[in-house]
């Protein structure tokens, strides 16, 4: 019975991440736009986009390979394979056990990685200097990332993110300032890794300050939808992983409960509406850092990971 | 299944000496095949050096024996768990590398011939010695036999001044290793594992063992500051051999470690036994992953990625160490596991790399990143083979290297269960440079592929590369499925190496494996990297088809927009190779944030003169820290020693005969207290 609802509300969960994904998008430009004093398009646009980009016929330069056909489908189901493992409205799916942290940063490698190589097949500049900007500011961004998994690896003593969202949703650890530092370096990986305002600008084509769009300057048709489609549920599994991981509150319990589930979807809409909210805010009020600012930003997410691991070792030791 | 091993050994050493008698054979007449039989000769005892290796882990252990009665010294063979472990990577990376050799290196001149089923045989002794005597014999003739390879093309001045460089260095592991044998010797100087495993050493004695196996094997397996001759040395020798070098030598040498270290010191060590091997593990990830960023030679770089690979293997002994002194028999479990695992997935996707470089020498004529590029097109079995070696490299799931990556991050993030805070504290500096080094190493492998294969030619040579004859194609695709098999099979093949495991920790560990992948602790992670590679197939193929009901079929194709340059003349077949990115441009950005801190890199713009039609041009480079830690020093105390000597030259006679006469009797003085105690 467990395994019949782990199947359901796994199946629930990838049909609600297909809908939120382009709504995501959609809302944090539309934010923005208000908050400019703009109309904005409406937060279906990018739906809208998706299905348009699909119906035209790719146009691939001469001496593109394979790469540039295959990497799109693989980086999209990188990036759906992540998001699956990321709990929403409910715990206990059925792909849970798959769910480990350290995976799910190795998924997001891949998708990089495949983004990478598409931008280096045509062999442009610009594919050139996007891939080796992507990979270095990746570089600084994994680390910090892995420290704030080791702070929520000894506060809930494993890796797997079903588990520590659990952990953290019973509630006994209490509020902790590792937590709050985990947090802070978190938010400046997911700001990296989803390429926006100030690591890089989603809306811009200007060349000095380009990262993820030079990357994928040859894509179009369905490749170019396929592009889009993968950094949209990237934002919507790093949205779902923050609120899973430090807004716990409301998610259903393992198990078959229609009530919680309800319950658990409109906490996780008013979770990811807050999230929407505070990066149209936090991208309004901030302006694009120079790129080799980057690494400072970064490194300051690293020092305040190491900070919030040797802050638990201190206590653990005093306790 | 010795007897089997001893007369593979034996077919090596005859194997060597074919190719030196028929150099003898007068001119004239039919030729010997010599190349096919030497390399035909290594693929079939690399084949029963694999055999023989899974047998013994699957058959269980095979008691010593003496490798010929009668012998000078005692010479034990055995054969358990951690030797099996070893020898079946030799085998399989000897197998491809033979394969290789056979397509491509049948014409080369006697000295590489003869060294090469030396160079395996040697490998092949020193993992089945089971005393000390027999391990340093193995070892120095491995040493020899490799500087011989190293040096195969002495006629160009730098690969002679690597193989020297490797020379000195090989003198430095035999200097460190000889006495840390004897100090290990038990009692009436017995010097068989046995023994030694009876009486461990204790105390200061202990230590400076640690010290002397850290120095010499360290020096082997290319741990930094002790590294400076592997980027050096590697892209001197023929491809095969460096494949060989970077797959079984560098693992020789961890093969050491671990058992003088883990194994025949004893399980009573105590915490701090692991850090020195967790700081050199450490500085070498980083620093060779970050050097491959910056190197523009395909070998060189790949070398410095060997560099970072054994850092990380080194850090899974290291924490293995620890985790044992601190009495967490699990954990040190875990962490032995994970270095075991990184040494049979790490020694077959770089041999896959190496000789999948090799290749593209072979076929474009160069290894610099700058000269290469496009060879997707002319070369497609080559480099989808590199590519399932790169992402292995790079750590992608789901294949191998991030398998045993991941178990190493596991251990690391339980390495604060051990609980004295200092240890914690470097052992959290130890996870985030493993993890920054795991990213850097991704990088490092795009660059390799993305300059390569993908982009334009740069080079005529280039555009008309093509794949190899088919035994080269199956050596590439042979390490290539084993990746890929070894990735998805991460439980099974740490149940395998059970046997190695009880010799390192002493410690039950095969419940946590299972087939559909690892788990750890209780529950405190785990890795199905069958369900990954599935979930990722299905979400694929479903992608796949719901985009295809909706888009029209096929591709258009049309001139790239190549970012606003001029249009290339004519002449540019592959259009102008400069508007493409470059070796030194895509790491131009690591280069800045990390290089200058750690590689003192530099670049300048050095402008002419107002007037002057020379043009601009930007000077850029870089120093290993090795360099000025290790190697300038050295040179300096070298030079200082010279000049003293020198002096001896303007000695009268009575002090010349003075000299030999005081070191007699300092000498006959030394024995009389040697005899008095």
């Amino acid at each position: 019975m467990t395994a019949v609802m782990g199947v359901l509300t796994q199946a629930i969960h990838l049909a609600l991440l297909l809908v939120a994904a382009p709504l995501v998008v959609g809302v944090v430009r539309w934010l923005k736009a208000r908050m400019m004093g703009r109309v904005g398009a409406s937060p279906l646009q990018p739906l809208r986009d998706f299905l348009k980009l699909l119906r035209k016929r790719p146009v691939l330069a001469e001496n593109a390979s394979w790469i540039s056909r295959g990497a799109p489908y693989v980086g999209a189901a990188a990036a759906l394979a992540a998001a699956a493992l990321v709990p929403s409205f409910a715990h206990g799916m059925a792909l849970a056990g798959l769910g480990d942290l350290i995976v799910i940063a190795g998924l997001l490698a891949l998708g990089r990685v495949c983004m990478a190589l598409a931008g280096l097949d045509v062999g442009t500049a610009f594919g050139g200097l996007g891939a080796s900007r992507e990979m270095s500011f990746a570089a600084l961004a994994e680390p910090a990332l892995l420290l704030a998994v080791m702070s929520f690896a000894i506060l809930a003593g494993t890796t797997g993110l079903d588990a520590i969202a659990m952990t953290f949703q019973e509630g006994t650890l209490g509020l902790r300032v590792s937590l709050g530092l985990a947090l802070v370096a978190l938010l400046a990986v997911a700001v990296a890794e989803n390429a926006r305002i100030p690591v890089d600008n989603p809306a811009t084509h200007l060349e000095l300050t380009m990262v993820h769009e030079a990357m994928i300057l040859e894509a179009s048709g369905r490749h170019l939808a396929l592009w889009d489609a993968a950094a949209a549920m990237r934002l919507t599994l790093w949205f779902a992983l923050l609120a899973a991981i430090f807004f716990p509150f409301g998610t259903a319990a393992p198990g078959w409960a229609p009530l919680g589930w309800v319950v658990g979807l409109l906490a996780w809409i008013a979770k990811m509406g807050v999230l929407c909210l505070a990066l149209a805010v936090f991208e309004s009020a901030i302006a694009k850092m120079r790129v080799f600012r980057v690494p400072e930003f970064l490194g300051a997410a690293l020092l305040l990971g190491l900070l919030g691991a040797l802050l638990l070792f201190v206590s653990t030791s005093l306790a | 299944m010795l007897t089997a091993l001893s007369l593979t050994l034996a077919l090596l050493v005859v194997l060597a000496v074919v190719p030196v008698l028929a150099a003898q054979m007068p001119a004239g007449g039919r030729r010997l095949p010599v190349g096919m039989i030497v390399h035909g000769g290594a693929l079939l005892a690399a084949l029963v050096f694999a055999a023989c290796g899974l047998g013994a882990l699957l058959g269980g252990p095979v008691a010593p024996r003496p490798l010929m009665p009668g012998s000078f010294a005692p010479l034990l063979l055995a054969l358990d768990g951690l030797s099996a472990w070893f020898l079946m990577l030799l085998g399989l990376v000897g197998a491809c590398s033979a394969l290789f050799a056979l397509s491509h290196a049948n014409q080369a001149p006697v000295r590489v011939l003869a060294a090469y089923p030396l160079f395996l045989a040697a490998m092949a002794l020193t993992l089945l010695a089971a005393d000390g005597f027999t391990l340093l014999l193995g070892f120095e003739a491995m040493s020899l036999a490799s500087w011989v390879l190293v040096a195969a093309d002495h006629d160009q001045g730098e690969n002679r001044s690597a193989a020297r460089l490797y020379l000195v260095f090989a003198i430095l592991s035999g200097i460190c290793l000889v006495p840390a044998i004897g100090l290990l010797a038990a009692p009436g100087g017995d010097v068989s594992f046995a023994a030694i495993r009876a009486m461990p050493p204790e105390g200061p004695r202990a230590a400076v063992i640690l010290l002397l196996v850290m120095v010499g094997a360290g020096a082997k397996a290319g741990l930094v500051p002790l590294h400076a001759w592997l980027p050096i040395a590697y892209p001197a020798a023929p491809s095969h051999v460096t494949a060989l070098m970077s797959g079984a030598m560098t693992k020789v040498a961890v093969y050491l470690l671990a058992r003088l270290l883990l194994d025949l010191c004893g399980p009573a060590q105590p915490i701090w036994w692991g850090v020195p091997l967790l700081v050199m593990g450490a500085a070498s990830a980083v620093i060779g992953s970050l050097r491959a960023n910056v190197e523009e030679d395909g070998k060189t770089l790949l070398a410095c990625s060997s560099v970072e690979n054994v850092g990380l293997i080194v850090i899974g002994l290291g924490l293995a160490c620890a985790f044992r002194g601190a009495d967490l028999g699990a954990l040190a479990g875990l962490a032995a596991g994970a270095a075991l695992l990184h040494i049979l997935n790490h020694g077959l996707f770089k041999t896959l790399l190496f000789l999948g470089m090799g290749e593209v020498q072979v076929g474009a004529a160069s290894r610099r990143l700058d000269r290469l590029g496009g060879l997707i097109q002319g070369m497609p079995w080559t480099a989808a083979a590199m590519l399932v070696g790169v992402g292995a490299a790079a750590s992608l799931p789901p294949l191998s290297g991030f398998a045993s990556e991941w178990l190493l991050l596991q251990a690391l993030l339980s390495a604060w269960r051990v609980g004295d805070l200092g240890f914690q504290v470097l052992a959290l500096g130890v996870a985030a440079l493993a993890a920054l080094s795991a990213a850097l190493a991704t990088a490092a492998m795009v660059r390799l592929f993305g300059l390569v294969f993908l982009g334009r030619p740069r080079t005529p040579r280039a555009a008309g590369a093509e794949d190899g004859p088919w035994p080269a194609r199956v050596a590439l695709l042979l390490p290539a499925g084993l990746t890929v098999l070894f990735g998805l099979l991460p439980g099974p093949m740490l149940a395998l190496a059970e046997g190695a495991l009880q010799r390192l920790v002493r410690q039950d560990v095969t419940e946590r494996a299972t087939l559909a992948g690892v788990v750890v602790g209780d529950g405190a992670g785990a890795y199905l990297p069958i369900g990954i590679a599935a979930l990722l197939a299905v979400l694929g193929a479903g992608i796949w088809y719901a985009v295809r009901r909706r888009t029209p079929a096929g591709v258009a194709r049309s001139p790239a927009w190549d970012g606003g340059f001029m249009a290339p003349p004519q002449h540019l077949v592959c259009g102008d190779p400069v508007t493409q990115p470059s070796a030194a441009g895509f790491g131009q950005p690591l280069r800045q944030i990390l290089g200058t801190p750690l590689l003192a890199a530099h670049a300048r713009v050095a402008m002419p003169p107002p007037g002057d039609p020379a043009p601009a041009r930007i000077e850029a480079g870089f120093a290993d820290p090795s360099d000025a830690l290790v190697l300038a020093p050295v040179a300096r105390l070298r030079d200082a020693i010279s000049a003293q000597v020198e002096r001896l030259r303007d000695l009268t006679l009575a002090q010349c005969l003075m000299l030999p006469f005081g070191t007699l009797v300092a000498l006959l003085a030394l024995i009389a207290w040697l005899e008095a105690r």
